[in-house]
């Protein structure tokens, strides 16, 4: 498991590219940036060598707003966007936790940092509809271009069919 | 490609882009008839003529995203192949196209042979496995994720079981790693020449594909001794995994090692050193190390850019830093790099495997922790509180603690992670399945830009995306 030493190592180290809220997961250290920071704090994150974008998702919060732990100072809204970054120099993931408010559900685009987010913006997009602003095809990825709502929300229902059951006709 | 799928774009066609769902007036009907949306059956999501579309979704298109140093701007211009004043063919190739591996759809536009942009459209399979995960219960979860990438199943049980434990904080025996380790190699094995099967097919060496099954099947028999199933196989279950190897296994894994390995040769009689082949794959499809990066790409396609980036060795998960293997990279990342990659990664799994074989520790082959382990069989008979315990852990599960983690391991495609989000309930809040295919999918138009029509499917084949994966 990790050391209590190695984790403050690796906040210190952190420390010096940001200073946005740092929280622990598990041993992986995860930074709370706002909104408005957010695109900032990606770039100083490339600019310290992060070369590589390896993930980005969003989470739906609806029906767990108080199941998540946040640092003080970062206001829990409905939508939260994960991005992972990656150093392949040192091996050092960080992950960040942007909060998306429901009332304006638009997110600055990381196309120009790391142009490798383009297919998962637009799945963020397809699947949650939260627009990243500045994106050069926002555009639905996975579900058909005409469909309507966002599958992966909290409120969209999962539209099971009931399947009847006949039954079987015997061997005999 | 049959002609009804082919559709020319005149260079001063006009997108119908507002009036696209109006009906279109009788005038107009010989221009709608040339008209790509129409044709194609694609909207906003495909090919647009090149006057309509904007410079930055162009640059996409033509690969020439990475282009760009730093944050410069994404000047056109700077591409390395010129739009002639010829007619250019805007062409789809797939979904059904036999060697687009799946229904994966490229959207072509041509002058001549060459490729001027692409742009692949995917969705076809999408299935919604993500929704789906939040509604089975963390034990059912490994049957979900076992479809996803239907080459390596044994690496999405894996990242999902790692997941979970990790919110559960639960350390599984050291039995459990090793078998854990040794079918996942298997598996990389079996995925490896599952793909030099269908890439030989792509080039035209059908026997390289009966040879590739034939291989795989040696596996995917292995595969259904062991855990019943030969593929889907939801072997590896939070906690350990789902059986212990049957009685014999060294043996077969032994048969297996020495077969495969000495097949491998023949592979190499029958490609590696063939001068066709060579010639359809040296210096095909170029993808820079620095593109590859920004692009996301990892697994083979990024080693074969000269990047040694393998989570075996950069981030080791089960035992792996306990075992002795080579992490290979290429040179050139050409598609030719990007065979030899995955052919030498073969013989480094073969390595993996036999020391595994040797070193494979005695006990327990799942943690022996009622919260997560069901009782053996043998006391559900005799016990009544097994029987209940049991039933609870199939009907309710379990509830890791609240938490998030990320947690990615290499698959045979590249790093596939595991974002999970745990609200405390027994089914997990969120899955998201970081999935290889998918982000490598984004090479494809950087890849293909400037090539021939001929090397595309080459190229394509060499990315292996698996649509399972790509779409979820």
């Amino acid at each position: 498991m990790i050391s209590e030493t190695s984790l403050a190592e690796r906040g210190l180290e952190i420390a010096l590219i940001t200073d946005a809220p740092l929280t622990f997961s598990r041993g992986q250290a995860v930074i709370h940036p706002s909104r408005s920071e957010y695109f900032e704090t990606v770039a100083k994150f490339k600019g310290a060598r992060y070369v590589t974008c390896s993930d980005l998702c969003a989470v739906d919060y609806l029906s767990a707003k108080e199941a998540r732990s946040l640092p003080e100072g970062v206001t829990p809204e409905r939508f939260e966007v994960v991005v992972s970054l990656l150093c392949l120099e040192k091996m050092r993931r960080i992950r960040l936790r942007v909060q998306v408010a429901e009332s304006d559900l638009t997110l600055a685009t990381l196309f120009s940092l790391y142009p490798g987010t383009e297919n998962m913006e637009r799945e963020v997009y397809d699947l949650f509809g939260i627009t990243f602003v500045g994106h050069p095809d926002m555009t639905r990825i996975l579900m058909p271009p005409d469909w309507e709502g966002h599958p992966l929300r909290k409120d969209y229902g999962v539209g099971r069919v009931p399947v009847q059951f006949r039954e079987a006709p015997g061997p005999r | 490609m049959s002609d009804d799928e082919m559709t020319t774009s005149v260079a001063d066609n006009e997108m119908h882009d507002e009036s696209e769902s109006q009906p279109v007036d009788a005038d107009n009907e010989t221009e709608v008839a040339f008209d790509l949306t129409a044709r194609t059956g694609g909207t906003s999501e495909g090919l647009a003529p090149l006057e309509m579309t904007p410079e930055v979704q162009r640059m996409i298109e033509e690969g020439g995203v990475l282009r760009l140093p730093e944050e410069n701007d994404l000047d056109p211009r700077q591409s390395e192949v010129r739009f002639g004043d010829g007619e250019t063919m805007i062409i789809n190739l797939g979904p059904q196209h036999p060697s687009t591996h799946g229904v994966l759809r490229i959207m072509l536009e041509l002058e001549g042979e060459t490729v001027l942009r692409s742009k692949p459209i995917i969705g076809y399979l999408h299935t919604g496995m993500e929704k789906t995960a939040e509604e089975l219960t963390y034990v059912q979860g490994t049957t979900n994720v076992t479809r996803m990438d239907y080459l390596s199943p044994i690496a999405n049980e894996l990242v999902f079981c790692l997941a979970v434990e990790k919110l559960l904080d639960v350390e599984i025996p050291p039995r459990a790693i090793w078998i854990r380790m040794l079918m996942s190699e298997l598996n990389r094995i079996c995925s490896h020449v599952t793909w030099a099967a269908t890439n030989g097919m792509d080039l035209a060496s059908t026997t390289m594909m009966i040879f590739g099954f034939r291989e795989r099947d040696l596996i995917l028999s292995f595969f259904e001794k062991t855990t019943g199933l030969r593929m889907n196989t939801n072997y590896i279950r939070p906690g350990g995994v789902a059986a212990d190897l049957p009685d014999g296994w060294e043996d077969d894994v032994e048969v297996m090692m020495d077969t495969i390995e000495s097949r491998l040769d023949d592979y190499d009689e029958l490609l590696t050193g063939q001068p066709i082949f060579r010639e359809r794959t040296e210096g095909v499809g170029i993808l820079r190390p620095e593109l590859a990066l920004a692009l996301s790409a990892t697994g083979p396609l990024l080693r074969a850019s000269g990047i040694a980036y393998d989570l075996r060795r950069a981030e080791p998960y089960l035992a792996y830093d306990e075992v002795d293997f080579d992490v290979i990279v290429g040179s050139v990342g050409d598609t030719f790099d990007r065979y030899a990659v995955r052919m030498n990664e073969i013989r480094e799994s073969i390595r993996i495997v036999r020391q595994v074989l040797e070193r494979m520790p005695r006990g327990d082959y799942r943690v022996q922790d009622a919260k997560v382990t069901p009782p053996p069989r043998g006391r559900i008979d005799e016990s009544m509180e097994a029987l209940i315990h049991h039933f609870k852990l199939y009907t309710r599960g379990f509830e890791p603690p609240e938490g998030e983690v990320y947690v990615a391991v290499e698959s045979p495609r590249g790093e596939l992670g595991c974002y999970l989000v745990s609200d405390g309930s027994n089914k997990p809040y969120r899955m998201h399945m970081r999935a290889p295919s998918f982000v490598n999918l984004q090479c494809v138009p950087a890849l293909l830009r400037g090539g021939l029509m001929a090397d595309a499917i080459a190229v394509l084949s060499s990315v292996d995306p698996v649509l399972g994966e790509v779409d979820r």
